[in-house]
């Protein structure tokens, strides 16, 4: 298994404040947007970039919720190993709302298309956009780009990228790491 | 924590494991939620057929397992016995090759004599899920009554549930005594000796023939329903007699130093072997009991289908 470094703590740092500022630009106080994780990768993720839209533009009250997408998966029962499911968590209600996903790593857009599928099960919002630290670009096998992007990394799919978060922020780090798709 | 079930069939709880029962509470944790959503229906088995054999009659368990299924987008196919080709002599194993050879993946099955889930397992290949059979097993009752009890009391770890009633003819007794036992429960049983079987003991319950007592000691009381249909002979002197020693009321419970929780499987006895205003009260788990079936039976499907024939072109992403 060999390890590849990708982005460090201050660059992922950097890239959260841009992230969190592109947020601010297209939806100024977010009146009418909620935010919402993917489970369970997304969740480190949105909490700082809930952080940093609370510190630096005090904004504080945006609706967060998460999303499993497990039930709506089309590779149920085609996977070597079983799905696992987690928690949803969504207090309010979609219709009408301006819906940004926050995840970690897009890779095939298959889980955002499950999403798609989930977050309908909550109403009909008015717009969904999608936000992810990083982009694996040439990997997709549907029709999906991002609308925020952390890093585009080009890898192939025997690969694996790992975004991996410190209580403290200071070991955060993405990397690659090849290896045989034992996950 | 795992993510699979150690058996491809639920025959009854007998063969699971803990690991398995607490993989299926937590797979229902999700499936409670998906039910109070606004729409409650997920697609995760859109591609799978069940069919659900009921060679005995069933309101609820029939009612679950469909509403379960088809919350979970799977295709139905229902079958009562009493308006089929067996009250022409056909044979199960017919009767379920022909619904099979319908390509059929699953099938929920209930089934008057013990041991026919298991003999069905044998012989074909699609995943089984007992609904009862005879006075063996009922494990999706059993999973769904310990799982009201881990919401209502926060665990099943070191409770004290005591069985009421007609424990000889009673498959949801079986169940779960084996459920509550390997979840770490206290199990007791009571009714009259005449309904208790006589090597009971030898599954580690204990054994009480006085409800009082049995009251003073548990904090979970699971009241059985007096199966009328199964006494070939006379085991009590008349349903009065029954009642009266072994029925559930206000005055017991007020007299009991804390306040337990009462269980039934359903369908009640109204006035036998509880009152109505035990049934109705704040004490009772009964409709709560109801609606966590069906996330159960979501959870048991759903878990089984995951670990049914994969596809030949297997995929990951």
């Amino acid at each position: 298994m060999i390890t590849k470094n990708l982005i460090g703590p201050k660059e992922i740092d950097v890239i959260l404040n841009r992230l969190a500022c592109q947020l601010v630009e297209n939806h100024s106080d977010f009146e009418n947007t909620v935010l919402i994780s993917l489970q369970p990768r997304g969740l480190p993720l949105l909490s700082r970039l809930s952080d940093i839209l609370k510190s630096q533009y005090g904004i504080s009250d945006i609706p967060t919720g998460r999303l499993d997408t497990t039930f709506y998966r089309d590779d149920f029962r085609r996977r070597d190993s079983p799905l696992k499911a987690n928690q949803t968590r969504i207090d309010f209600l979609i219709e009408g709302k301006r819906v940004v996903f926050v995840d970690d790593v897009l890779f095939t857009g298959r889980s955002i298309r499950a999403a798609l599928d989930a977050v309908l099960s909550f109403g009909r919002p008015s717009e969904i956009e999608l936000l992810v630290l990083v982009d694996r670009r040439f990997s997709r096998e549907l029709p999906i780009q991002p609308d925020y992007v952390g890093r585009q990394v080009d890898s192939i799919a025997s690969e694996r990228v790992l975004v991996e978060w410190d209580d403290t922020d200071e070991m955060n780090r993405v990397s690659i790491v090849q290896s045989r798709n034992d996950e | 924590m795992m993510s699979e079930l150690s058996v491809s069939h639920l025959l009854g709880i007998k063969d699971v494991t803990a690991d398995d029962i607490q993989l299926i509470f937590k797979t229902a944790d999700q499936f409670k939620e998906v039910i109070n959503r606004p729409i409650k229906k997920v697609p995760s088995l859109r591609d799978i057929t069940i069919a659900n054999l009921f060679f005995e009659n069933s309101t609820r368990t029939r009612l679950s397992f469909e509403l379960a299924e088809k919350r979970l987008s799977a295709d139905v196919v229902n079958f009562s016995a009493s308006s089929s080709s067996v009250s022409k002599g056909e044979t199960l194993i017919d009767t379920v090759n022909n619904i099979l050879s319908m390509k059929v993946d699953m099938v929920v099955m209930r089934h008057p004599n013990p041991g026919a889930a298991q003999f069905l397992s044998k012989h074909i290949d699609a995943a089984i899920v007992n609904a009862g059979d005879g006075t063996h097993e009922h494990p999706t009752q059993a999973l769904l009554d310990a799982y009201s009890i881990r919401e209502r009391l926060g665990d099943v770890n070191g409770k004290k549930v005591v069985i009421v009633g007609d424990i000889l003819h009673s498959r949801v007794a079986l169940s779960n005594i084996f459920c509550l036992q390997k979840l770490g429960a206290e199990v007791m049983v009571c009714g009259p000796s005449t309904l208790l079987p006589k090597y009971i003991h030898t599954l580690g319950v204990k054994v009480e023939t006085d409800l009082d007592k049995a009251l003073a000691w548990c904090d979970v009381a699971n009241m059985l329903r007096v199966q009328h249909e199964r006494m070939d002979i006379k085991y009590f002197p008349s349903i009065r007699e029954y009642t009266m020693q072994y029925g559930v009321n206000m005055e017991r419970l007020k007299r009991l130093e804390k306040p337990i929780t009462i269980m039934h499987p359903g369908p009640i006895n109204r006035g036998v072997e509880i009152t109505s205003e035990v049934a109705d009260s704040e004490q009772a788990l009964i409709l709560q009991q109801v609606e966590n079936g069906v996330a159960i039976r979501m959870a048991v499907l759903y878990l089984l289908a995951n670990r049914g024939v994969r596809s030949s072109e297997e995929q990951s992403s």
